[in-house]
C-alpha cells in the first residue's frame, strides 16, 4: 500500500496529488483521525515536506493549524513516524505560531535515558522551537547531549547550539567546556547501541570513519564561541595543532587551517609561528589538508619566495597524481597564484605542460591558462596553437577563463598582438553564449585601448562580427566604439559602410545606436565624408522607429550648425554621473506635485570628464580581472598598513556610490547648507574593532572652507539605551604654526536604542586661504554618552543612567583627502608636462615586502596606480607610477622607486611633479 | 444475535478503539504526576509542562490515550486545540490552593461551554489530600459549583497522587460511564 502511495508522490509538482490545499485538508483529517494510521500519516508528512521544500508557503494560520494537528501524532510510538514528525515540525517552526507547545514532548525524547533512534531528530527540532525566554530550560539537556558518547547525538546537539547562537549567545557560551571536550574526544559509532533490531541509526561499519563529523562540528562551534576573543582563539589553534594527532577528522583540520588563515590575516605578529604550522600540514596524510594548507600559504599576503616554495612543491607532486580531483585542485590553486606571481610557478612548467593533453578538459584549460601566465614570449605561439585545438571541446565557462588569460597576455606581450587577435577573432566566430562573446569583445576593446598597433585590425574584426551578431547588447557596444574610434583612424569611410548596414538590417535598438555612431563621422574634417554621412542620415529619417528618426533628425540639424557646437552634442567631453543623475531624478519624481512645478535642474548633477570615466572603468576592470583574493588582501593590507584597524573589504568602486549617498544625506541637514557642496567624501574607516560593544565608523567630508566628520555609531548591546550620544573630536595639528581647525557644532544622537545605528556629525571650519588649502590634522575622538540599562521586567530603560566615555581610534585628515585618484593613459607624457619637481627618500623598516609598500603608498596618497605598477613583479626592486588630481583639478604625478632587502626593509624614493610646487611637496611629504 | 453483539462490543472496548482522555487543570495541580502514577505506577519528578505529555494506558481492558496539557496561563488557550473526539475530561484541582479555586472554577466553566466537549464525561480530582488543610471533595464540589450541572455525567473524587489514593476509584467510575455511554 505504501509503495503505491510513494508512486503518487513521484508524480511531483503540478500533479493533482500535490495540490497544496488538498494536501492541507488531507493532513488535517489524517492527523486528527483516531486511531492513528502511521503509514498513512507518514505519506502525508512526506507530501508536506515536499511542498515546504519546493517553496510552497502556508499562511500563518494554516501553518499553525497544521502544527497543532501534527502534535497529535505524538501519541503514536512508531519510530519512522516520529522522525517524520520532527522533520516537518522543524520546517513549520518558522511559519507557525506557538510551536512552543511541543517543548515537553520533545524534551522527553531527548533525555539521557531515552535511547531512541530519533533522539538526534528531537534535539535538532528542539533548537528550532526554543526562544530566548525558554532556552535556560534546555541548557542541561543540550550540555549532556554534546558530551554524549554517540557521535550522531553529539553532532545534533552541536549543530543545534550553532543555531541557538543568534537566540542567546550568552547561554550557548556556557557550553564551551563541553564543546572543548568533544573536539578532543574520540567518538566511535557503537555497533548496535541504538534501536537494536529496529535498525539502529542506519549507519553501519561502512559509514564514515569514527567521529569525523563530531570533531568538525565541535570545532566550528568552538570557533564561534571564541571568535570575539583573539587570545583564546590563538590558544585554541595552538593547542589543537600541537596536540598533533588530536584532530582525527581531515575536515576539522581543514577548518582549523581556515581559522589559521584568518588569524594570520588579522594579526601580523602571529604570522611566523602559524606559518610553521601550515608548513607541517603540507605533510599531513590527508590530501584535502595538504591542499588547504598549500592554498592558505599561497594566499597569505606578501608571502616570501622561501615561504611559498614548499607549498608549490607539494602542489607540483599532485600535478602528476593519478586522481583527477587531485590534479584539478592542484592546477586550480597554481593557476590562481600564477595570476599574482607567475615567476614562482615557473618551476612547475614541465609538469603543467604534461597536463595540456589531459583527458579532463577542465584540467587542460587550467594548465594552458597557467602556462600563458608563467610562460615566456617564445612559448606563446605554441600554446596558442594548442588552445585553438580544443576550444570547441570545453564549456563556455572555461572558454571565458582562456579568453581572460589571453587578454592579460596581450597586455603583457604587445608584440604578440597579431597572433592573439587572430585567435580572438577566430573564437568570436565560434558558437557560444552571451557571457563568452562578451569576454571576447571586452578583450578586443582592451587591445584597442592599450595596444595601439592592434587598433585597425581589431576594429575590422569587430565590424565583421556585428555583421552577424545575435546579441543586441554587444552590437550596441561595438557600434558605440566604432563611433568613438572610427573617425580618428586613417580610413574612416570603411567603417561607415558597416555601420550603415546595421541601419538597414537590425532591430530598432541597434539602428538607433548605429545612427548615433554614424553621426560622429560627420564631425570629420572632410567635405565629401560629411556629405555622404548626411545622405545616409537623411535616409534614416524614414525609419519606422521614433527613436531612430529623432536621433537622425538631431544629427542632421547639428551637422548644419557650427562644428564646435555639433561636437559638444555629438562627442561631448564630459557626461553626467549616472548614479547621481538617477538619484536626482528619483528625488524629483517622488517629490510630489510641488517639485513637478519646476523643471528638473540638470546642473545639480555632477559631470564626469572622459578622464574620470576612464579611471572608473579601469578600476572596475582591474577589480574584475584580479583574483578575488588578490583584491581583498590588497585592500585589507592597505587599511591595516595605514590605521592598524581591522580590514575593510569595500572595493573602491563601491566607495564612489557611497559618496553619492552621503552627499544626499548631508544635503538633507539644514545646518550644512551654508557650507556649500561637498567636495569629497572619504571611504568609511572603522574606528573600533568590529565586535565591540559600540561599533563606530568614521567618514570625512570636505567642504570648501569646512570639514565635517561623520560618525556612524552602532549600539550592539541588547539591553542598554544610550542617550545624548556625541563625539568629542579634538584636532592635533602637525605644528603650532599652522592655523587650526575650529569646531563649529556637533549634531548628536539624542537617543540610541539597543541594537540600532545612529549618526553623529561634527563640523569644523577649515583653515582658509590659498596657503592653507592642504592643511591636515589628526583628530582624536572620544564617544561620550549616558548609558541606561533596560529593566528586563518592564522592557523600559531605567530612570537614572550614568555618563560614560569610550575612546576610539584617531581620524587623520591628510594628503589622501585632497587628492582624487584619476586615470591617465600615458604616464610619461604627463610626467614631461609638469614642471615643479621634488623628491625625498624614506626607509620603511616596518614593512615586509614591496607589494605591501605599494598598497600602503597608494592608500595613504590616494592616487591611481598606472600601467599595472601596483603589483610588483620582482621581490627586490619596483617602480610605482601614480597619478591624481587635486580637489581643484590640478594634476599631480608621482614616481616611486623602491627596493627591498630582508635586513633593512623597504627603502623608497618618491619623486613628484605637479602644476603647483606645494602640491608636489605635499605628496612627497605624505608618506612619512 | 447476542454473540454477534458481543463481538461488536469487544471490538469497541477491548480492541483497536482508543479512548481519548484529557487531563486539565491549573499549573501545579499535579496533572503530570497523576498521568505517570497511572501509567507506570510511580511518582516521578516533574518540571512544569511546556506543551503536553501524551501516554497510552490500558485499564480494565480499555485502551486510553491520555493527554496531559500544561496548566500555565500561557498554555491554557491551546487546550481547545485538543478537545475534539474527547471521551472524558479529568479536571485536577489542587485542594490546598484556596486562593485560586475561583480561577479553577472559571477555567472549568469556560472549558465545558465548548461544543466539542458537550458529550464528554467529567471527572474532578481534588488532589493533594495528603497535605494538611486540603479541602474535602464536597468543599471543592461546592466551590466549583458542580452540583447544578445537568446534561453531563460527572463525579468528584478526593485523591492523593503522591500516595496513590483515590485514583483507581476515579478511573473505575470513568470506565463505567464510558462503557455505558458507548453502549
Amino acid at each position: 500500500m505504501s509503495y503505491k502511495k510513494n508512486e503518487d508522490l513521484d508524480s511531483g509538482p503540478g500533479g493533482a496529488v500535490m495540490d497544496k490545499m488538498t494536501v492541507f485538508q488531507d493532513c488535517i483529517a489524517g492527523f486528527n483521525a483516531s486511531p492513528i494510521q502511521p503509514r498513512k500519516c507518514r505519506v502525508l508528512l512526506t507530501k508536506l515536506t515536499y511542498l515546504l521544500s519546493t517553496g510552497d508557503i502556508f499562511a500563518r494560520d494554516e501553518s499553525t493549524r497544521l502544527f497543532f494537528s501534527i502534535t497529535k501524532l505524538f501519541q503514536h510510538k512508531d519510530i519512522a513516524l516520529r522522525q517524520m514528525v520532527y522533520l516537518v515540525i522543524k520546517e513549520l517552526a518558522r511559519s507557525a505560531d506557538d510551536v512552543i507547545m511541543v517543548t515537553s514532548s520533545i524534551m522527553k525524547d531527548t533525555t539521557v535515558g531515552s535511547d531512541v533512534v530519533y533522539r538526534p531528530n528531537a534535539i535538532r527540532t528542539l533548537a528550532r522551537i526554543i526562544d530566548a525566554s525558554t532556552i535556560q530550560a534546555i541548557e542541561r539537556l543540550i550540555k549532556t547531549a554534546i558530551v554524549d558518547k554517540h557521535p550522531v547525538v553529539s553532532s545534533a546537539a552541536l549543530i543545534s547550539s550553532y543555531h541557538l547562537l543568534p537566540v542567546s549567545r550568552e547561554v550557548v557560551r556556557r557550553w564551551t567546556n563541553e564543546t572543548q571536550d568533544t573536539v578532543l574526544a574520540q567518538k566511535i559509532f557503537p555497533q548496535a547501541a541504538y534501536g537494536g533490531a529496529s535498525g539502529g541509526l542506519g549507519i553501519g561499519p561502512a559509514g564514515p570513519a569514527p567521529s569525523v563529523m563530531t570533531q568538525y562540528h565541535a570545532l566550528g562551534l568552538l570557533y564561534q564561541l571564541r571568535s570575539h576573543d583573539r587570545m583564546a582563539l590563538i590558544k585554541m589553534i595552538q593547542q589543537l595543532a600541537n596536540a598533533g594527532s588530536a584532530l582525527k577528522s581531515p575536515a576539522a583540520v581543514v577548518m582549523l587551517i581556515r581559522f589559521v588563515a584568518r588569524t594570520i590575516d588579522e594579526d601580523r605578529n602571529m604570522r611566523r609561528p602559524l606559518y610553521s604550522l601550515l608548513e607541517g600540514w603540507l605533510k599531513h596524510k590527508s590530501d584535502m589538508v595538504n591542499f588547504e594548507a598549500a592554498k592558505t600559504i599561497l594566499e597569505m599576503r606578501d608571502a616570501t619566495d622561501a615561504e611559498v616554495s614548499p607549498a608549490i612543491n607539494v602542489l607540483q607532486l599532485f600535478l602528476s597524481s593519478p586522481r583527477f580531483v587531485s590534479r584539478f585542485s592542484a592546477i586550480r590553486i597554481l593557476n590562481r597564484f600564477a595570476m599574482i606571481r607567475p615567476q614562482n610557478v615557473n618551476v612547475c612548467n614541465i609538469d603543467i605542460e604534461a597536463l595540456i593533453n589531459d583527458p579532463n578538459r577542465s584540467i587542460a584549460t587550467y594548465a594552458i591558462t597557467t602556462l600563458l601566465k608563467t610562460g615566456n614570449e617564445a612559448s606563446v605561439d605554441r600554446l596558442m596553437k594548442q588552445i585553438t585545438g580544443f576550444m570547441n571541446d570545453i564549456s563556455d565557462e572555461f572558454k571565458i577563463i582562456v579568453v581572460d588569460a589571453i587578454r592579460s597576455l596581450c597586455l603583457k606581450f604587445p608584440s604578440k598582438q597579431a597572433s592573439m587577435l587572430s585567435f580572438l577573432s577566430g573564437v568570436l566566430r565560434d558558437e557560444g553564449g552571451y557571457e563568452f562573446k562578451r569576454a571576447v569583445v571586452e578583450a578586443m576593446f582592451d587591445l584597442i585601448k592599450f595596444v595601439p598597433d592592434s587598433k585597425e585590425d581589431a576594429l575590422a574584426y569587430l565590424c565583421e562580427f556585428i555583421e552577424d551578431c545575435e546579441f543586441t547588447k554587444l552590437a550596441v557596444r561595438i557600434l558605440h566604439l566604432l563611433g568613438e574610434e572610427g573617425p580618428s583612424t586613417a580610413h574612416p569611410t570603411k567603417y561607415i559602410r558597416y555601420i550603415y548596414n546595421r541601419v538597414v538590417l537590425e532591430n530598432a535598438i541597434v539602428r538607433a545606436a548605429a545612427v548615433t555612431a554614424l553621426s560622429k563621422f560627420s564631425l570629420i574634417d572632410d567635405a565629401s565624408v560629411e556629405e555622404s554621412v548626411k545622405v545616409l542620415l537623411t535616409r534614416c529619417l524614414d525609419d519606422p522607429d521614433d527613436e531612430v528618426r529623432d536621433r537622425a533628425a538631431m544629427a542632421l540639424r547639428l551637422s548644419a550648425t557650427e562644428k564646435t557646437l555639433a561636437k559638444e552634442y555629438l562627442a561631448p567631453e564630459s557626461v553626467p554621473s549616472l548614479v547621481a543623475l538617477e538619484q536626482q531624478l528619483i528625488l524629483y519624481v517622488t517629490g510630489g506635485p510641488d517639485a513637478a512645478k519646476v523643471a528638473f535642474d540638470i546642473s545639480s548633477v555632477p559631470f564626469i570628464s572622459k578622464d574620470q570615466a576612464d579611471a572608473d572603468q579601469f578600476r572596475a576592470k582591474t577589480m574584475a580581472t584580479l583574483p578575488i583574493l588578490g583584491v581583498s588582501s590588497m585592500e585589507s593590507g592597505s587599511v591595516a598598513g595605514s590605521g592598524g584597524v581591522s580590514p575593510s573589504k569595500t572595493p573602491a568602486s563601491v566607495g564612489e556610490d557611497f559618496a553619492q549617498k552621503y552627499a544626499a544625506a548631508l544635503a538633507k541637514i539644514p545646518e550644512f547648507h551654508p557650507f556649500g557642496a561637498v567636495i569629497r567624501s572619504s571611504r568609511p574607516v572603522p574606528l573600533t574593532e568590529s565586535e565591540t560593544e559600540y561599533v563606530i565608523t568614521g567618514i570625512k567630508h570636505l567642504y570648501n572652507d569646512h570639514l565635517v566628520l561623520q560618525f556612524d555609531v552602532q549600539n550592539t548591546l541588547p539591553d542598554t539605551v544610550l542617550e545624548d550620544v556625541s563625539v568629542i573630536a579634538s584636532p592635533n595639528m602637525a605644528d603650532d604654526e599652522t592655523e587650526p581647525f575650529v569646531e563649529e557644532f556637533i549634531i548628536a544622537i539624542p537617543r540610541l536604542v539597543q541594537e540600532s545605528t545612529g549618526t553623529i556629525y561634527v563640523a569644523f571650519s577649515r583653515p582658509c586661504g590659498e596657503e592653507n588649502a592642504y592643511t591636515g590634522a589628526v583628530f582624536s575622538n572620544t564617544l561620550r554618552f549616558t548609558s541606561k540599562e533596560i529593566d528586563p521586567t518592564t522592557s523600559e530603560p531605567e530612570e537614572e543612567g550614568y555618563e560614560d566615555e569610550y575612546q576610539v581610534e584617531d581620524i587623520e585628515v591628510g594628503v589622501g583627502d585632497f587628492l582624487v585618484p584619476t586615470y591617465v593613459g600615458n604616464f610619461q607624457h604627463m610626467w614631461d608636462q609638469l614642471s615643479f619637481e621634488t623628491s625625498e627618500t624614506y626607509s620603511l623598516s616596518g614593512i615586509g615586502s614591496l607589494s605591501e609598500a605599494c598598497s600602503s603608498v597608494i592608500e595613504s596618497l590616494s592616487m591611481q596606480p598606472l600601467e599595472g605598477s601596483e603589483t610588483p613583479l620582482q621581490s627586490a626592486t619596483h617602480v610605482l607610477k601614480l597619478f591624481a588630481r587635486t580637489l581643484q583639478g590640478g594634476k599631480v604625478v608621482a614616481l616611486v622607486r623602491m627596493a627591498y632587502s630582508a635586513k633593512t626593509g623597504v627603502t623608497l624614493k618618491i619623486s613628484s611633479r605637479a602644476e603647483d610646487e606645494r602640491v608636489a611637496k605635499m605628496v612627497v611629504g605624505g608618506i612619512a | 444475535m447476542g454473540q454477534v453483539l458481543g463481538r461488536v462490543l469487544s471490538k469497541l472496548w477491548g480492541g483497536d478503539k482508543e479512548i481519548r482522555i484529557l487531563i486539565l487543570g491549573l499549573d501545579g495541580a499535579g496533572k503530570t504526576t497523576i498521568l505517570y502514577r497511572l501509567q507506570i505506577g510511580e511518582v516521578i519528578t516533574t518540571v512544569p509542562t511546556i506543551g503536553f505529555n501524551v501516554e497510552t494506558l490500558t485499564y480494565k481492558n480499555l485502551k486510553f490515550n491520555v493527554w496531559d496539557l500544561g496548566g500555565q496561563t500561557s498554555i491554557r488557550p491551546y487546550w481547545r486545540c485538543y478537545y475534539a473526539n474527547t471521551a472524558a475530561v479529568i479536571f485536577v484541582v489542587d485542594a490546598t490552593d484556596r486562593d485560586r479555586i475561583n480561577t479553577s472554577k472559571e477555567e472549568l466553566k469556560e472549558m465545558l461551554s465548548e461544543e466539542e466537549l458537550a458529550d464528554s464525561a467529567l471527572l474532578v480530582f481534588a488532589n493533594k489530600q495528603d497535605q494538611p488543610g486540603a479541602m474535602t471533595a464536597p468543599e471543592v464540589s461546592q466551590a466549583l459549583e458542580l452540583v447544578g450541572m445537568k446534561d453531563r455525567s460527572w463525579s468528584i473524587v478526593a485523591c492523593s497522587a503522591i500516595k496513590g489514593e483515590g485514583l483507581t476509584e476515579g478511573l473505575d467510575w470513568l470506565v463505567e460511564v464510558i462503557k455505558e455511554e458507548q453502549l
